[in-house]
């Protein structure tokens, strides 16, 4: 078998070391790259991020990645966008003011809410292992980046952001916060977006990673 | 309210793993990373690795084991001991770490804790105190693993320190630390009832059921645990089992499930 190869989208946010451990981990021969070549050339990328949603989106906009990452869309090549990279795949977020993202998966990022549903106040960011719920109850997890794990696998969550797809189909699992349902895994047509980190979920992320390496 | 977190800590003093009671009498144990990976593969839901001579000669040490360590481990990791500016933090974090603990420099600079926070995100600012019990309800921060006093309150520091983006507070109490006398929930209590960011409760867990009190009283919302693990008195599966069975949330874990497929 060949050996599969990942690009990890570097663009100076995030522990990327821990990302790409990870993957090689997997086996995966791992590229770090902010080269709009090669990353348009790579069999699947990896958008990480750590930080502040305009932030990065400024970053990736002086690398002139904004572009790019839009292109690997419409050429279907596989992406797996962890944490805030999850979040930029939207269309927009009121994380610091009103900011636009790069509008791969229509629907916003919006602040976890500091009281939960009962009206207590929960505690921000949102931080530790969560267990992980099937979003589409007609749908089970086979073909998605969840195929080799189960409901009730628990990961590594750190935010105080979340996505809200605007059309339910693209949230494949959440969890509960407060009674709140936060989305952890969505995804459409080749891209997927975690918002709990898989390279510090122990063996149940590693899964997901492995599966996003045999896509 | 997520799963109570059940962190391994490993104070570090050069390349070893290191022991004492009440952060003083240091006695060797071995080598950091065997018993990192022990811990990781018990299920250990986060690592601390702290160096605990850092902030006497000024320089934190556990980059390398850091970068070794994230070979073969994969939940997070938080790193503390003698960071004091941005350049440590940021050589910290590339090295594999998710997080800072910082604790003496931010008593002489209080602006890190803004910096970091701003520059990489609350989320990996921990602030962390070592505690001493002054009077009822009173706790002096120390610094320099319990060696040297500050005057400053406990309390007052952990809101200055959150309100300036501290994300968690790492909070050990010096007197119970290392006698295995479990943990000094009343201070717990008081921190955790004065922030709103996630509190670790640190120093004196000698048994499995030393957790239930700190957590359902003093609300913390992960503990971290030394000599406990390191003296196998038990392992993280039958603390995991003894918070489940008190009715406590707890991440899923099954080794078996886990490593043999």
């Amino acid at each position: 078998m060949n050996t599969p190869e990942v690009t990890i989208i570097d663009y100076g946010v995030g522990n990327l070391l821990s990302v790409k451990r990870g993957f090689e981990h997997c086996g995966a021969k791992v590229v770090l790259s902010s080269d709009p070549n090669i990353i348009l050339a790579s069999h699947r990328v990896v958008l990480p991020g750590v930080g502040a949603f305009p932030n990065a989106m400024d970053a990736l906009q002086k690398l002139n990645l904004v572009s790019v990452i839009k292109e690997l869309g419409e050429l279907g090549t596989p992406l797996l966008a962890i944490c805030l990279g999850m979040q930029l795949l939207m269309d927009e977020s009121e994380e610091f003011g009103f900011n636009l993202g790069l509008g791969l998966i229509p629907g916003r990022v919006v602040a976890v809410s500091e009281n939960s549903v009962e009206g207590t106040s929960q505690k921000i960011p949102h931080i530790g292992w969560s267990s992980l719920y099937n979003s589409c109850e007609n749908i089970n997890w086979k073909g998605t980046l969840l195929q080799d794990n189960e409901v009730g696998d628990s990961v590594y969550f750190v935010h105080s952001y979340m996505a809200q797809p605007a059309n339910p189909i693209n949230q494949v699992a959440h969890v509960i916060y407060g009674g709140h349902r936060i989305s952890a895994v969505i995804s459409k047509d080749r891209i997927t977006g975690c918002q709990f980190h898989p390279e510090k979920s122990g063996d149940l992320g590693l899964k997901i990673l492995r599966k996003f390496c045999l896509d | 309210m997520t799963n109570l977190r059940l962190i391994a800590r490993l104070d570090v003093k050069g390349p070893n793993l290191i022991k004492g009671i009440h952060l003083e009498g240091l006695r060797v144990i071995g080598a950091p990373n065997d018993f990192a990976l022990d811990y990781y593969r018990q299920g250990a839901d986060e690592l601390i690795y702290m160096d605990i001579v850092a902030s006497l000669y000024g320089r934190n040490h556990l980059g390398e084991i850091i970068k070794d360590a994230a070979k073969d481990i994969f939940v997070p990791m938080t790193v503390g001991g003698g960071i004091r500016s941005i350049e440590n933090a940021r050589e910290i974090l590339r090295s594999g770490a998710d997080k800072v603990a910082i604790n003496t420099a931010a008593v002489a600079n209080p602006g890190i804790i803004s910096d970091v926070a701003r520059q990489f995100g609350s989320q990996c600012m921990v602030l962390s105190i070592e505690a001493k019990k002054i009077a009822n309800d009173h706790w002096e921060v120390y610094t320099d693993n319990g060696r040297e006093r500050t005057g400053l309150d406990v309390i007052e520091w952990a809101k200055l320190c959150v309100s300036n983006g501290a994300g968690e507070v790492l909070l050990t109490s010096v007197d119970r630390e290392g006698t295995r006398k479990g943990f000094d929930v009343e201070l717990v209590k008081a921190v955790s009832s004065a922030v709103n960011v996630p509190i670790i409760a640190s120093g004196g867990m000698g048994k499995s059921e030393d957790l239930l009190p700190v957590v359902n009283d003093g609300g913390a919302d992960a503990v971290a645990m030394a000599d406990i693990l390191h003296y196998g008195r038990a392992k993280i599966g039958d603390i995991r089992a003894t918070a489940k069975a008190a009715g406590l949330g707890v991440r899923r874990y099954e080794y078996a499930r886990s490593n043999h497929n």
